[in-house]
Formats: C-alpha cells, structure tokens, sequence
C-alpha cells in the first residue's frame, strides 16, 4: 500500500489542527481529515480562557503540562502572527477567580493548599486577594465580592482567530486539509494504516486520532482506548462594550472586540440545540453580583456547547501497542494546550515515539487501575 | 438631505443632539428625527469605527444604534422623540456604565 501522507490527523478542530500545523511546522507530509461545518465542535464553541489556576488536582503531571502550555502561548501567537498576519489576540496579564462568599474564598485556599502539597506539582504563583487588594485591579466589583484567586500565568485568546489562523497555518504549510472526510474505519495493515472515509480511502505511514469525543469509537479500530465524559456548557454574550475588564475572570471575559462572555456551567445533558433558562439565569446573576454594570448590558445571544472530556479530567495521550504508529489525543483544553500541541506532541509524533517522561501519566492505563474520579477541569 | 413634508402640521418636540437643540415632531423616531435635523448623525460601529446612519428603520439592522438620555446601544428607530429627550451620537461601542 502507498503511503500517500507520513501522518493523518483524523479531527480538524483546535487540537487537531495545532498537532498537524505542527507537524507541517517541520516538514512532514501531512492530511487532516475532518467533519464539515455541521460537526459538534468545541473550537467554536468554548470559553477561550489560557489557564492553569487549580488545575491538576489529582494529576500533578497536569499542572507541569498547563504551566508549560501557558507559558508556550505567546510563542504561538507570534509565530501565527508572523506566519498568517491574523492577530489572535492573546492577553496574559494574569486571570481571577471571583468568590461570592467566605466560604467560596476559604474553598479556593484550600485548593491551592492541595495543589502545592502534590509530590512532583510545579510552583507557580497563586495569590488569594481580599475585596481591597482585588479592587485595585478590577475597579469595578461589586460590594458582595469576598475575594478571588489570582494567577499571574492566566490569560485568554480569541480562540475563533486561533482556529482560523492555525487553518490558515495548515495550509501555508502544504497540509493538506479535507473536510466532509468523517472516518468510519480504520485497518492497520504492513505497516501503515487505511482510512476509509465518507470519500474514499486514504493511507498514510501513522495517524493521530484527534476527533475529540468521536474517538471513543475510532480508538478501538487501532488497539486503542479513550473513554470520554463529555459535559455541556451554556455561555451568555452581550453586546460589544467599551474596555472595562483588564483581566479575565474564570466565568466572565471581554473580547479583545468588545463582547462579554459569562460562562460556564457544566451539565450532564448533552443536547446542544438547547439553552436552559434556569441555568443561564443563575450564571447571569453570579456575573451581575461580580461586575454589577454588567446588569446595564444587553445579552445578544446565549448558547450551548459540548466539552470534549476524557472520563477523568485530565488528557489521554498514547501510542497503540497492536498498531505502532497510531496516536490518540484526547484533551477538554485545547485552547490552553494549543502550543504545547503545536511544539511538543507533532515532534514526538514525527520521532515516533511519546516521552515517557514527559507524558507517561497521561496513558489509557491509569483506567485500568481505577475508576478515577478527580477531575482535572476545576 | 432629507426634507420634511410642508403639509406635515404635527406638534413639534424639541430636542437636544449632541448639546444642540433640535425641533422634531410628535411621533417621530429618535432616527428619523436625526435624519431629518440637517446634522452630522454618523455613529461609529463597534469594531471598525465605520461611519454609519440609520438604514432599515424597522429595527433590524442595528444601525440606528444611538445613546438616549444616557443609555448606549438604543435602537432609534424603534423610539418616539420626547420632549427633552438628549441624544448622543455613539462614537463605537457602548460604555459599560451608560
């Protein structure tokens, strides 16, 4: 069987595109098979935020990851910038979590304490702010505000620009990207895999399966196991406002063009054709309590969204054993991740081999030992 | 550019634009007042600062949007002019407080 590309990455959303403009990045021959505009897709339908605060609980190789990830952002943005001329608009100055209450602050303290008592975590700093300290910073909070948690790495993107630019990016590079190509079968013969796609089949010398919750079915085809637990989340937008928000807030961001978001809930219904009222009201509220201008605004849209969840929280990455060649990626941050995806995992793909050191705890394997149940999301 | 009809005997409703006083008529939209004023009304929009007027005056387009007695983002064609009512011209996005 001719080898047509040295990689398919099956999924064009965020993380699929970041590992194939990566791998395009150092000269591979790559083709991206993807849904078409009508996929479920988390690219266009998430929170933007790059964060690392509170996350890795459970997993201390999470938050190595995330750091690294934050910290890898503003190359990204610049090499996209460079390279396609579309300004993705990453603001790192820093991100809040707001509380509403004593105990709500006191919870925040608590997480950090765990955190920083991980063995193998990494130190980043973390402040707790009282309503004073905070004020300073976000002059307009309202009197209910207890404090926050605030983390000098945090930040957000225009994540849509992100998207556009690493597609943008792709093709620059001379991958080859082909949409309404959804992936039915996979057969790993001589060496190389067979994907039979909604037009034709495609081979190519080793395959990432990037497909976001879909790969909960295509993993098995290839020796592979991802098992996922998607969640969904509903997001408030208001109209374009002047600049107020210097800094992004875990559940309330403005867009580098004027537009609030308020986010996020996590739901156990994973209809996206839905908005649910009750849970919109209670997220708008928090906001109103937490900037009380916000109140002055007029929602311009809701929406809902599925999240790509692996089971436990944290990312899946790992090589098959039965079909050496075969990668599966799994991941809910992908904005976050984006450039740890671009500049870690396309090399290693290309070498053939993930570092054990770097990625060992991120394998399938730790579902076999234990239904886990911490989740690397909050 | 626009004209008013001679025969139109409707009370008139002066208003302010932008600090100056305008003479509108009863049932008048806060647009078509602006329309009719003689003034520079251009908005700006939101992200590109595009010079904008009023355009469909059913309350679709979104190009009306004007600031009224201090709140931004009022459509104007969907609001009758009163007496002392004080427009501004909105110079790009809304302001969070107004």
């Amino acid at each position: 069987m001719s080898r047509e590309y040295d990689v398919a990455v099956v999924g064009g959303g965020l993380l699929g595109s970041a590992i194939a403009w990566g791998l395009g990045r150092i000269g591979q021959r790559v083709c991206v098979l993807d849904e078409g505009d009508i996929a479920k897709r988390a690219s266009r339908a998430n929170f933007a935020l790059v964060w690392v605060q509170s996350k890795g609980l459970g997993m201390p190789a999470y938050t190595r990851w995330t750091v690294h990830g934050a910290r890898s952002w503003p190359r990204l943005a610049a090499e996209l910038q460079e390279q396609t001329g579309l300004d993705v608009c990453l603001q790192q100055n820093g991100g809040f979590h707001i509380t509403l209450s004593d105990q709500e602050l006191e919870g925040r303290a608590e997480i950090f304490r765990k955190l920083r008592a991980q063995p193998g975590g990494v130190d980043y700093k973390i402040e707790i702010l009282d309503h004073a300290q905070m004020k300073q910073m976000l002059p307009h909070i309202g009197p209910e505000v207890t404090g926050a948690s605030f983390c000098p790495l945090d930040g957000h993107v225009n994540s849509l620009r992100t998207f556009r630019a690493l597609h943008t990016g792709l093709a620059r590079f001379g991958v080859e990207y082909r949409p309404e190509h959804a992936v039915s079968n996979i057969v790993y013969e001589n060496g190389a895999f067979r994907l039979t796609t909604a037009q034709g089949d495609i081979a190519a010398g080793k395959i990432v399966l990037a497909a976001g919750n879909a790969n909960q079915v295509l993993a098995p085809m290839v020796g592979l196991e991802a098992p996922m637990g998607p969640t969904r989340g509903q997001v408030i937008v208001t109209e374009r406002t002047q600049p107020f928000l210097p800094h992004p807030v875990s559940t309330i961001r403005q867009t580098d063009e004027g537009t609030v978001m308020i986010g996020d809930s996590k739901e156990d219904l994973l209809d996206d054709t839905v908005t649910n009222k009750g849970i919109t009201s209670v997220m708008a509220d928090r906001a109103e309590r937490m900037f009380p201008l916000l109140g002055r605004l007029n929602v311009v849209r809701s929406w809902s969204g599925i999240r790509v969840m692996p089971k436990d929280g944290f990312p899946i990455y790992e090589q098959s054993e039965t079909c050496p060649g075969a990668f599966v990626a799994c991941c809910h941050s992908g904005v976050t991740l984006a450039a740890n995806h671009a500049y870690e995992i396309a090399p290693m793909i290309a070498a053939g081999a993930l570092d054990e050191t770097r990625l060992g705890a991120f394998t399938v394997k730790r579902f076999e030992k234990s239904e886990a149940k911490s989740s690397g999301y909050y | 550019m626009f004209k008013r009809i001679e025969e139109d005997r409707r009370k008139p409703v002066e208003i302010t634009v932008e600090g100056q006083r305008v003479t509108a008529r009863e049932g008048d939209t806060v647009a078509a007042a602006l329309l009719a004023s003689g003034l520079d009304v251009r908005r700006r929009t939101a992200v590109s600062g595009a010079p904008r007027l009023p355009y469909c005056m059913m309350g679709v387009c979104f190009d009306c949007l004007v600031t009224i007695d201090g709140v931004g983002n009022r459509q104007g064609c969907l609001v009758p002019v009163r007496e002392g009512m004080k427009i501004e011209i909105q110079k790009g996005r809304r302001e969070i407080g107004r």
